[in-house]
């Protein structure tokens, strides 16, 4: 099956730079322009920092303003510490325009990848809600569209595959989350012509190794990983935990680190996306894409450590 | 519907305690002193259950169509939606509600409020006044600022709750009508007051 891409000018540079930074640090894992660790896109070479940004609950602050510059203050540390994928949905109430207006604040960041969804139980109204998304982020087109939890994607990804053939969207993908719908999920991986797949995987769920992960790396499909923290329920709960002393040779300072490094670790994963609402945590959770990556054997220690508390 | 039916209530609460709690403070400064105005009618309701009639009914009725007009449009539909986008399908039932208190209370003239030595009237009754002077006090005493207080007539919770009391001290042929959507109110609620204290702080 065929897998037509139109690529941007800047998708060319960014693989040409991701190809000589791959020359240097290996096939998998590059180094982006900050030292952050980043992974090519199957489909297109192009490559995209381990760790992005998503939106779920934090930016769905409404018109408060505090909240909002709070918000814009996420984005802003993000991009400084080289991150570039932000994901978003019509579902997370004001999450799109808390988006667009941060990326306005900070006057519209270059290296932004812009990941949405559509959500929406009718076909017909697909588009229309992406245009509406598209005027939320004041974006002149998105980089990546994904169908989320597989809402009405007999409809929706015939679209997205013609949005695409046209130009007016990158990359086309779908998500799921919390393990709903996995069947529908590979079959779907298996005979359609998707560039991304977005699961939740993190160091407890990870029922996505088995079939999933494997079938993406089969069929060079992207894979984003969704509630790396549980929807912070893992810190919480790990919070009063001593990190094993091992940790500092993975590189990871902090639960949040662990936890991400193990995830963007996996040689099928492409990125991670937590969510936060705090600049702090986006520092930290950014310099958890710096540094060296756990191999298989600390992998599987980092899971019996964590299963074991 | 297969598709909604995979989705968890925890899935649907779409924003933080932080982010909700400012939004009823922000709610608050912004109508104020229009909170005096709410606390006037509910006192007013209060004082107008000694004197049943018609013409009571009619008061009573009128008030209770205003104040969930009043929810409905500027909480509901200009601020909670912004937040989360099943509030304009509350909105909704509110104005519903309202219509039907116009309609039952003032065009038919078919609502009653009175004191009677009843279980029933007992709960009723401190349904309303529990609506009308503890729930403000919730925020304090869960350690929120002042300013998130939610006050009957301003805030949907208290409003559902205290027009639930005064239900159970009406008469009247429609009552059962009025009864749906403030019971539907409460579950919807429960559910999101749930959801919100299992939730944590935002990551």
């Amino acid at each position: 099956m065929g897998r037509q891409t139109l690529v941007s000018r800047r998708a060319v540079l960014g693989a040409a730079a991701a190809a000589a930074a791959s020359s240097l640090f290996g096939p998998l894992v590059g180094l982006a322009q900050t030292g952050t660790l980043s992974r090519a896109i199957p489909s297109s070479g192009e490559r995209l920092p381990v760790v992005g940004l998503g939106s779920w609950i934090t930016f769905n602050v409404g018109n408060d303003p505090e909240l909002r510059a709070e918000c814009a203050a996420v984005m802003r540390a993000f991009f400084a510490a080289g991150g570039r994928l932000i994901d978003s949905s019509p579902m997370y109430g004001s999450s799109q325009a808390v988006i667009g207006y941060g990326l306005r604040k900070l006057g519209r960041p270059p290296s932004l990848f812009s990941a949405d969804k559509v959500w929406i139980s009718s076909g017909s109204e697909g588009p229309g809600q992406i245009e509406e998304s598209r005027r939320h982020w004041s974006v002149p087109r998105f980089d990546l569209l994904q169908v989320h939890n597989l809402l009405a994607w007999e409809e929706h990804l015939p679209m997205l595959l013609d949005m695409k053939a046209a130009g007016r969207v990158r990359y086309v993908g779908i998500t799921t989350s919390e393990g709903r719908r996995h069947e529908e999920v590979q079959k779907i991986m298996a005979t359609r012509s998707i560039d991304f797949v977005q699961v939740t995987y993190n160091i407890l769920d990870r029922e996505v190794e088995e079939r999933i992960l494997p079938l993406a790396q089969e069929r060079n499909i992207a894979v984003i990983a969704n509630r790396p923290f549980r929807q912070g329920a893992l810190i919480r709960s790990l919070a009063a935990r001593p990190l094993p002393q091992w940790s500092e040779g993975i590189g990871a300072a902090s639960w949040a680190q662990f936890l991400l490094k193990f995830i963007v670790s996996h040689p099928v994963i492409t990125c991670a996306i937590p969510a936060t609402s705090q600049v702090a945590h986006v520092k930290e959770n950014m310099a958890a894409a710096t540094g060296r990556l756990p191999d298989s054997s600390e992998r599987r220690r980092m899971v019996a450590y964590v299963e074991g508390l | 519907m297969r598709d909604w039916l995979t989705y968890r209530l925890s899935d649907l609460l779409l924003f933080s305690p932080r982010t909700y709690y400012r939004m009823l403070e922000r709610h608050n400064q912004a109508i104020w002193p229009a909170q005096l105005l709410a606390l006037a009618f509910g006192v007013g309701i209060l004082a107008l259950l000694r004197r049943p009639g018609v013409r009571q009914g009619r008061i009573v009725a009128g008030i209770l169509g205003l104040l969930w007009a009043g929810v409905a449009w500027a909480f509901l539909w200009q601020r909670y939606a912004t937040i989360n986008w099943a509030a304009r399908g509350l909105a909704g039932l509110f104005a519903i509600e309202a219509l039907l208190f116009l309609w039952a209370g003032i065009f038919r003239r078919d609502l009653r409020f009175s004191l009677r030595r009843d279980p029933a009237d007992a709960l009723g009754l401190t349904l309303f006044v529990a609506a009308l002077a503890i729930y403000p006090w919730l925020a304090p005493l869960t350690g929120r600022s002042w300013q998130q207080a939610e006050l009957f007539g301003v805030f949907p919770d208290p409003t559902v709750l205290g027009t639930l009391g005064l239900l159970l001290l009406a008469e009247g042929r429609s009552l059962w009508k009025l009864l749906v959507i403030p019971i539907v109110m409460c579950s919807i609620s429960a559910a999101t007051l749930w959801a919100i204290a299992r939730a944590g702080p935002a990551p």
